[in-house]
């Protein structure tokens, strides 16, 4: 995707207004949208906020656990689009994430070491289930194609491991069995939040400088940037730079996956994941690729996906007009460039015409 | 029927509407554009089908689908064409954008449930005499009009393609958009009515699901055949014989669950759900492709 940069402190002004202006858009769309249903606008939008912002249980409860894994997913789409490696499988691995740490915290070992294996687990099975996108895209297959058939496969593995080797031990529900209390992500008191948003905002700081600070960043640029010329340089072993961005790519949505299980739903089942991984994609392209921006894009979303539970309960929304409000932010942001090159070609040419 | 012969209706029943979607996505690949978004257009027309032939009839509703898909379609062409915005992304958003306003547009128009949709369906066609043939005659020629719809769009398409100056400049858009342009062909144009193309040719493909398969709209329905689509033309190294060989294997591993209960040999469910896309993959890996992809697919024009 081409991009413009602008230097110095521009590069985050110009992305932030942007964003906010996508924000109020959305919410614009989203009350033509139920209009358009016949909803009561008003009621929907209230519960929408409600469910959001309106409280302090909401924000924390709510909108910020939605967000710890759209925040971890986001960062996994943005590292693997900013290489041009075009991962739209972060769903599959972070289920496959999930499957690892269950599997993990089953171990029989001490609480903290299982929860730490099984996070560590989660990285290693997202990893593992991009890896076959990567192996597949040297054979020429487009990493689209295969990173969603992936996450159709991973989807009914896990359909078959909850009704076969992972079914809790009284075979009466399609899911794993619950995580022990010892093994848990640990809450903040009065909350329902758990300490993996400290991992996935650790987890955004530490991409944001490792692609601002450091070399291997520098290359995932340059090979998205201009492959051809990356490789031509010969500087920069493009297959391998490929390579390691479809693993940690998949490793981080596998950890949103392992740390939505040990945090949040405490077990594995089919519908654990209300699709961060595909919401991810929004994510990502609202904060331009930019790992700091992901978070205040996850937090949007999260906010979203919060206010959408809300609606459905209390105004009776069904939450895909939500989706429909996400895939049209995507379209929007696709025309952010188009819109900035626009003005600018315009304000080139009023200067022109005044000089 | 013998199970055999079964297998081989089921094979060529389940292939249809993606021989029909691949038929459309190799159009606009040729013409240079990579349209992720058809699994949007086969939704968006699986809706307009079960709206269209719920209101008016089956006919009405195979007409609305291949408008609604082809103006998924539009959408896309508007993007990539006018606006030069990435192929890929913008596909994806538009699935995304079809996934969410079809649930929605069906919760608004049948309800929370949507379980008192009764609609028409269509029914298989028998052609007399050929359907006695013994073996594949009930597999060729016992199957619904979408069935020998597609056959027939496909056999268009590669004349279409090989055989005429249209064809020639579309697969020059893919090919060399620039050498295309200087001739004198409007790549953009062209590029835009190839999309719309696959677009309309997406949404038989949901009017097929609904009006011969299921009976009924579900949400998210298309389980990811237009991404099936999009692997048949690159098994079928975007050429119409290849395409169709693609969409009946297809067929087939889809159709295996049928063999398979027959004759009585237990794997578990999801082990069927998962063989098309598992195909999908080891297919695409024992296949070198992309030697034979146009030049010039998923780039703008303007280069």
């Amino acid at each position: 995707m081409p991009r413009r940069r602008t230097p110095g402190a521009h590069r985050l002004v110009a992305p932030i207004a942007g964003a906010a202006a996508i924000g109020v858009a959305a919410l614009v769309l989203l009350a033509a949208l139920l209009a358009l249903g016949g909803y009561d606008v008003a009621s929907a939008l209230a519960a929408l906020w409600r469910g959001s912002f309106g409280s302090a249980y909401a924000f924390f409860s709510s909108t910020l656990v939605r967000a710890t894994p759209l925040l971890l997913a986001g960062l996994a789409v943005a590292l693997a689009f900013r290489a041009g490696v075009w991962n739209i499988g972060a769903e599959g691995q972070l289920l496959a994430g999930a499957t690892g740490a269950i599997a993990g915290a089953a171990l029989p070992l001490p609480g903290p070491v299982r929860l730490a294996l099984a996070l560590l687990f989660a990285a290693i099975a997202g990893g593992a289930w991009a890896l076959p996108a990567a192996l597949l895209r040297r054979r020429g297959v487009l990493e689209v194609i295969s990173t969603i058939m992936l996450n159709f496969i991973a989807l009914n593995l896990v359909g078959y491991l909850v009704r076969g080797p992972l079914q809790e031990p009284t075979h009466a529900y399609p899911q794993s069995q619950t995580i022990d209390a010892a093994a848990r992500l640990p809450r903040f008191p009065g909350t329902r939040l758990h300490l993996g948003v400290g991992i996935a905002l650790a987890a955004a700081v530490a991409l944001g400088i490792l692609m601002r600070r450091h070399a291997w960043g520098f290359r995932v640029r340059v090979v998205g940037a201009n492959p051809r010329a990356a490789a031509s340089a010969g500087l920069i072993d493009v297959p391998r730079v490929t390579l390691e961005v479809f693993l940690v790519s998949g490793a981080l949505a596998g950890l949103a996956g392992g740390i939505e299980a040990t945090g949040v739903t405490y077990a594995l089942y089919e519908g654990m994941s209300p699709g961060y991984g595909y919401t991810a994609i929004a994510v990502a392209l609202l904060a331009r690729l930019d790992p700091l921006l992901v978070a205040p894009s996850a937090l949007l979303f999260g906010a979203l996906e919060a206010g959408a539970t809300a609606m459905q309960r209390d105004a009776g929304v069904p939450s895909a007009f939500v989706t429909v409000v996400e895939g049209s932010l995507v379209l929007l942001v696709l025309l952010l460039p188009v819109v900035t090159r626009a003005w600018a070609a315009r304000s080139l040419g009023a200067r022109r015409a005044d000089g | 029927m013998s199970v055999n012969g079964e297998f081989l209706a089921a094979t060529v029943r389940t292939a249809t509407p993606l021989l029909l979607a691949a038929t459309g996505e190799l159009v606009v690949e040729r013409a240079g554009l990579i349209y992720v978004g058809i699994e949007g257009s086969i939704l968006a027309g699986a809706l307009a089908a079960a709206a269209g032939a719920w209101a008016a009839g089956t006919g009405t509703g195979v007409i609305l689908a291949m408008f609604a898909g082809a103006l998924m379609a539009a959408l896309f062409a508007l993007f990539v064409v006018r606006w030069q915005t990435e192929q890929i992304v913008t596909g994806t958003a538009i699935t995304l954008v079809a996934t969410g306003a079809t649930a929605a547009l069906y919760h608004v128009l049948f309800g929370p449930e949507g379980a008192g949709l009764r609609i028409p369906v269509i029914h298989p066609r028998v052609v007399p005499g050929l359907s006695a043939i013994p073996f594949v005659g009930n597999a060729l020629f016992a199957q619904s009009v979408f069935t020998y719809a597609a056959i027939i769009a496909i056999v268009a398409v590669w004349w279409g393609l090989a055989r005429t100056h249209l064809g020639l400049a579309l697969r020059a858009c893919g090919e060399r958009p620039s050498a295309a342009r200087a001739a004198g062909v409007a790549t953009g144009g062209m590029r835009a009515g190839a999309a719309i193309f696959a677009g309309a040719l997406g949404g038989a493909a949901g009017a097929s699901l609904v009006l011969v398969q299921s009976g009924t709209f579900a949400e998210g329905m298309s389980a990811g055949r237009g991404f099936i689509a999009i692997a048949i033309v690159a098994l079928g190294r975007w050429r119409a014989g290849g395409v169709l060989i693609a969409a009946l294997a297809f067929g087939a591993a889809s159709a295996l669950q049928y063999l398979f209960q027959a004759r009585g040999w237990a794997l578990p469910y999801q082990t069927f759900l998962a063989l098309p896309y598992v195909a999908t993959l080891i297919a695409l890996a024992t296949t070198r492709a992309r030697g034979s992809a146009p030049a010039a697919l998923g780039q703008a024009e303007m280069e």
